[in-house]
């Protein structure tokens, strides 16, 4: 491996999401928040979603972590907010199976968490890639 | 000492990692380990293996006489007074737990204290708390200098009357800090307190006499100095161990047991309940006599020439922040600049080298140092100045990668 490998990880995207994040902050007034950090390596998301009537109406996150992790986080605001709950957990379940690398064929639209695909062949990342889908799957069972 | 023949002994190191030749800097978390100790376990297996002090039959004895022999050969190599004071467990954190659960929680009440430092890894600091709160003792912290040191004019101010316990890392996984462990047991002794003393990081790489230290307890892993995981060593003092009731109850650790009360074997066995890692114990030993080969002295001046070699050389990557003492173990931690240590330690494997990324397991310090992050280097006797040089080469390519896709 080289680095061009490391390219094939750390893609321009990624990149810019973790220097630009969306979606980063708190929401003001009424909003599930959830905390979740991954114990072996120290990153840590706040998670705050917003959800009507079954809908994502708002979603921003506070954390701190690596690039993979963060970008991560704001990607996936990114992706859930005004999807149902249901399109949300779906493209969680989706995501997860990215991660193990297999082949996504689903009419769900990923936006750029699909260029986190890379992801599945750095296994010891894989965890930084789902934590802010976890917290995110986390919010809205416990609701 | 000849590194490069030092090498050849370690099949793992002959080999590439994503392309490249493995450098291996990661030997804090765990050593890799020798040809005669990968051997030794195997011929344990192979040959001899058979439950320890119980059984009539030869096979019986043979594993008895190699583990009673690695308890002998452990005594030496720490110069312990007696084999009754080398208690075979898991590792240092159970060692720790044993001290925590057992000498703790029946010597402490409301008033005493425990005093502890921020640089301590997590099995240092978790035992204590635990014990704490159980007997309404109170946990205290030495502070830290700003370079990562402990003062012994605070340990003179903080030790009083109500101490009990002391507990200090002999060397920082983090930091790198050696910890001044006689003075500071002189210190805690004055004052009526034990001092607890975790290995992990000493024995592996100097010459530890605790009966020079004077330490009351002693804990440390076999797999950071060679050998397998999951043996490990609890040193303490006769006294102290006599009047300790053990911490796990059953097979192999009984005198006598009637239908409502039992009594428990003799040291160090009574703190051995069920079958031990013998085999362990055996590697143990073996990893030992390559230790003792080599000569302790010589692994020490080694570390600290190649300690120094890398400081020097990682001062030269622009951007680098290194935390802890000048004087330091052969370890560094260190962040690279804005990118994340998890980012650096991806980029550097692709390179084929090996270093630890994370709170390593210290988290309390994490805060002292105001990163949630860092990385670390860690070196042992088989590595070079090349390994150096590599890492500081690997370093370069990250900031060059990283620094075009900002």
């Amino acid at each position: 491996m080289s680095f061009n490998n490391l390219e094939t990880l750390y893609r321009q995207v990624i990149m810019d999401h973790y220097k630009n994040p969306r979606n980063r902050g708190v929401l003001e007034g009424d909003a599930l928040t959830v905390d979740m950090n991954n114990p072996t390596c120290g990153d840590r998301i706040q998670l705050q979603l917003q959800v009507e009537d079954g809908v994502v109406k708002d979603a921003k996150f506070e954390g701190e972590g690596c690039s993979i992790s963060m970008s991560s986080a704001s990607m996936m605001t990114q992706a859930i907010k005004g999807k149902t709950v249901t399109d949300a957990l779906k493209m969680s379940k989706l995501f997860s199976e990215m991660m193990l690398g297999e082949e996504i064929d689903s009419d769900i639209e990923m936006g750029d968490a699909e260029a986190l695909s890379g992801v599945s062949q750095f296994p010891a990342r894989i965890k930084c890639a789902t934590l802010a889908w976890k917290a995110m799957e986390k919010g809205v069972n416990d609701k | 000492m000849d590194v490069k023949a030092i090498r050849q002994m370690f099949p793992i190191l002959d080999q590439e990692v994503n392309g490249h030749p493995l450098v291996y800097l990661d030997s804090s978390a765990t050593s890799q380990k020798p040809i005669s100790v990968i051997e030794a376990v195997e011929n344990y297996y192979r040959f001899d293996n058979a439950n320890v002090h119980r059984g009539v039959h030869t096979l019986g004895s043979r594993a008895t006489d190699q583990y009673e022999g690695a308890r002998e050969k452990v005594r030496r190599f720490i110069n312990a007074r007696s084999t009754g004071e080398i208690i075979f467990n898991r590792g240092t954190t159970t060692g720790i737990n044993s001290v925590a659960l057992s000498y703790a929680r029946a010597n402490l009440q409301p008033g005493n204290e425990i005093l502890i430092t921020p640089m301590e890894h997590h099995s240092n600091i978790i035992p204590w708390q635990q014990a704490a709160k159980a007997t309404g003792a109170t946990l205290k912290y030495v502070p830290l200098q700003d370079d990562g040191t402990v003062s012994l004019e605070d340990y003179r101010k903080l030790v009083t009357e109500n101490t009990k316990i002391v507990a200090i890392a002999h060397v920082s996984n983090v930091l790198g800090t050696i910890n001044p462990i006689k003075e500071i047991a002189e210190i805690a002794h004055s004052k009526g307190a034990i001092l607890v003393v975790d290995g992990a990081q000493g024995v592996p790489h100097m010459k530890v006499d605790v009966q020079d230290l004077d330490c009351d307890f002693y804990a440390f892993s076999g797999h950071k100095m060679l050998a397998p995981t999951g043996i490990g060593v609890l040193y303490g003092k006769r006294e102290l161990l006599e009047n300790m009731e053990p911490v796990e109850f059953g097979g192999e650790m009984i005198d006598f047991v009637s239908l409502h009360d039992s009594t428990w074997k003799e040291l160090p066995w009574k703190f051995e309940g069920g079958t031990p890692i013998i085999g362990g114990a055996i590697g143990l030993a073996a990893a030992i006599d390559f230790l003792e080969e080599v000569g302790m002295d010589n692994i020490l001046d080694h570390e600290q020439k190649l300690a120094d070699y890398v400081m020097d050389r990682l001062r030269t990557v622009e951007g680098i922040k290194i935390y802890g003492p000048e004087h330091r173990a052969a370890l560094v931690t260190f962040n690279l600049g804005d990118v994340h240590p998890h980012d650096v330690a991806t980029a550097i494997d692709s390179y084929g080298i090996a270093v630890r990324a994370g709170h390593h397991c210290a988290q309390p310090l994490m805060k002292w140092l105001n990163v949630t992050a860092t990385a670390r280097a860690s070196f042992y006797l088989y590595n070079t100045e090349d390994d150096v040089e590599k890492l500081v080469d690997g370093l370069l390519k990250t900031k060059e990668f990283f620094g075009n896709v900002f």
